[in-house]
Parts: C-alpha cells; sequence; structure tokens
C-alpha cells in the first residue's frame, strides 16, 4: 500500500469538508512549530521503515487504532514532506494536516525538522545559499 | 475516496534526504519560503509553475468567516465556513536545503490568512499587470505594513503596455527603498531572478 509517490495510501471514507476538525476533537493548537514549508519525516519506528518499502497493513501493531487520515499520514511522510505537501497530496485541510503532525511529533512517531524561519528569520549564511541556487537554476 | 496522488494523477515524489537522524539532533535539510502576491490573474501560479520541481500543489484552509450581508433579524452576522485555495511549488537548492513558492491567497477579506504565511518567510515578490495596477495595492499595503521585505515585478506580459520605471512608482506610490523589477512569469530564468532579487533585498535589509 504506502508508496513512495504518495500513491494509495488508505480508503477513509471521507464524505464531508466539516469532518475533519471531528478527527482532531476540535482541536485547533498544537506542539512544535508547523508552518507550512516545514519539513516532517515518520520516524523508523513505524512499521515498514523509512524507505517505504515494506510498508505493513495497517493492522500491524504501532498503527492499529489509527485513523486512517493519521495512517495515511504516516505512509506518506515515510519520505520527507513538508506541511503543505501532507495537506495537498492528502486532500486535508492544512489545520487539521497540523494538529494531526502536532499529535504523531508529541507521540514521537514524527520527526519535525527546523525550517530556516524558526529562529526569527532566515539568516546571513542561508539567504546567501539561496541566492547562489536561485542563480544556478 | 483514497487519499494520496493517484486520484488526482499527481506525482509529487519526497524530498531525497535520509531521515532525521535522532541521535544528534540535527536538521539535515532546512527549509524555507518566499511568498508570491498580486492581483487575480496576475501570474502567481505561472511564476510558482515556472521555477517550481514539481507540479504546483493546492492546500486548503477552511475558514470560518462572517458573512458581508446579512438579513437577521437581529442584526447579528452569520458565520459562514468557507475554503481557501492556497497554490504552492518547491524547489530544491541544495541536499539540505529546499525553497517552498507559496501563492497568497485570495484577495481583501482573507488577507488575515497571509500573517500565518509570511511568518519566517524570506520575503514576497508582488507581481504587477500595468494594465490592472490597482490590483496589487492590497498586496504592497500589506507587505510595507507586515515589514516583510518585497520586491515589485512588473509581469510583462504580451500586449501590456511599457512604462518608465518612474512612473511606475509614481503610479504605485512605492517607498523609494522598494525594488521595481520587470519579469515574465513564464521564463524559468526571468521568474528564478525575479526570486534572485527577493533574496539580495532581504539580505540588503538584513545589513540595515
Amino acid at each position: 500500500m504506502a508508496a513512495e509517490d504518495g500513491g494509495r495510501v488508505g480508503n477513509a471514507g471521507r464524505s464531508s469538508r466539516v469532518r475533519p476538525y471531528a478527527m482532531t476533537r476540535g482541536r485547533t493548537g498544537h506542539g512544535p512549530i508547523l508552518s507550512v514549508e516545514t519539513l516532517v519525516t515518520t520516524l523508523d519506528c513505524e512499521p515498514g521503515g523509512p524507505d517505504g518499502s515494506n510498508a505493513p497493513e495497517p493492522a500491524a501493531d504501532a498503527a492499529d487504532g489509527d485513523m486512517p487520515e493519521v495512517r495515511a499520514i504516516v505512509a506518506l511522510c515515510r519520505g520527507v514532506r513538508s506541511v503543505a505537501e501532507v495537506s495537498a497530496l492528502l486532500d486535508l485541510p492544512l489545520g487539521v494536516v497540523r494538529v494531526l503532525i502536532g499529535d504523531l511529533a508529541a507521540q514521537g512517531r514524527i520527526s519535525v525538522y527546523q525550517t530556516a524561519g524558526d529562529a526569527g528569520g532566515p539568516d546571513r549564511a542561508l539567504l546567501e545559499r539561496l541566492l547562489g541556487g536561485l542563480r544556478k537554476l | 475516496m483514497d487519499y494520496g496522488s493517484s486520484d488526482r494523477g499527481l506525482h509529487v515524489p519526497p524530498l531525497a534526504v535520509p531521515p532525521a537522524r535522532r541521535d544528534d539532533g540535527a536538521p539535515p535539510i532546512t527549509s524555507t519560503k518566499i511568498v508570491v502576491s498580486g492581483g487575480f490573474g496576475v501570474g502567481k501560479t505561472t511564476l510558482v509553475t515556472s521555477v517550481s520541481e514539481i507540479e504546483p500543489l493546492t492546500t486548503e484552509s477552511v475558514m470560518t468567516v462572517m458573512s458581508e450581508a446579512t438579513d437577521r433579524l437581529d442584526g447579528l452576522p452569520d458565520k459562514v465556513t468557507t475554503t481557501v485555495a492556497m497554490d504552492f511549488g518547491r524547489v530544491t537548492l541544495a541536499d539540505d536545503l529546499v525553497l517552498y513558492l507559496f501563492g497568497t491567497p485570495g484577495q481583501g477579506r482573507f488577507q488575515f490568512m497571509w500573517d500565518d504565511l509570511v511568518r519566517g518567510a524570506v520575503g514576497a515578490v508582488v507581481l504587477v499587470d500595468t494594465r490592472r495596477v490597482e490590483e496589487c495595492f492590497p498586496a504592497i499595503d500589506y507587505f510595507e505594513r507586515s515589514g516583510l521585505p518585497f520586491v515589485v515585478a512588473i509581469n510583462t506580459f504580451d500586449g501590456a503596455p511599457i512604462y518608465q520605471d518612474a512612473d511606475l512608482r509614481d503610479a504605485l506610490s512605492l517607498r523609494p527603498q522598494t525594488p521595481l523589477i520587470a519579469c515574465d512569469a513564464r521564463d524559468r530564468r526571468s521568474a528564478a531572478d525575479a526570486l534572485a532579487s527577493v533574496v539580495m533585498h532581504a539580505l540588503q535589509v538584513a545589513t540595515g
């Protein structure tokens, strides 16, 4: 099931735009800073390993009892993904994805990378690397 | 409904980096973003598409807003749920450096969403169509207020009138320190140069 390219990862039978906030039990807050560009990746303690080559059936162990949306996030993030990519590829609202990823991070199942903006904005060294990269495109 | 990209024909590979190393805690990859703004139909998504290594994606936020018109007898505004879409792209500049490009969603009444978007951003590019100059005013006003470094880029559409820089600066009421450039959003080199201008301006602002 879970594929590196973010292919089919589950079937949730989601039927409306309202229900996603029921998944978060109405919560909108989160722990780590989760900007749209924040990168996240499933930690390799999750079944299937980090490379997505051996993804198990969802009933395996840690994933047992997860909502389909959570299983989908765990599967998709076997590759490194941004929060916005998770939202777009799974067709889930940004706010819902933030809460679910925040939960997974709190449970130690997903790793959250720092962004250049976390420490009050991109620093000079990063800006110079960006400039060099853009000029070489 | 299936989760994943297959049902929409999108093939978006994950970033080619190793998973986080929990032993030393050093993040092996850094992400950052530049915001692409301007009026409706001015070429925001075109610019993102020109530079992005992936087909641009759309992320949606569900918002509860006050409806503009109301006929309630108690005079209280109705709350309505609305979905605001935001297009974005991605460009990997080095093994450990990824730049995301986000188009600002909606106009006017959805500007409160921009606060979340611009937080931590390198800067912004405001695209201008010289046939509809006034449509970029809300974006320019917003970035002037927010303090985010931004450049104004005249999107050189075929057949659009060409003006002198001084006249454009005057028409846009640009501050002297705000860079004004020309850009063909359809052209990868030109679009990348516009983004480089944003970074250069951010460096200048940081230097003070």
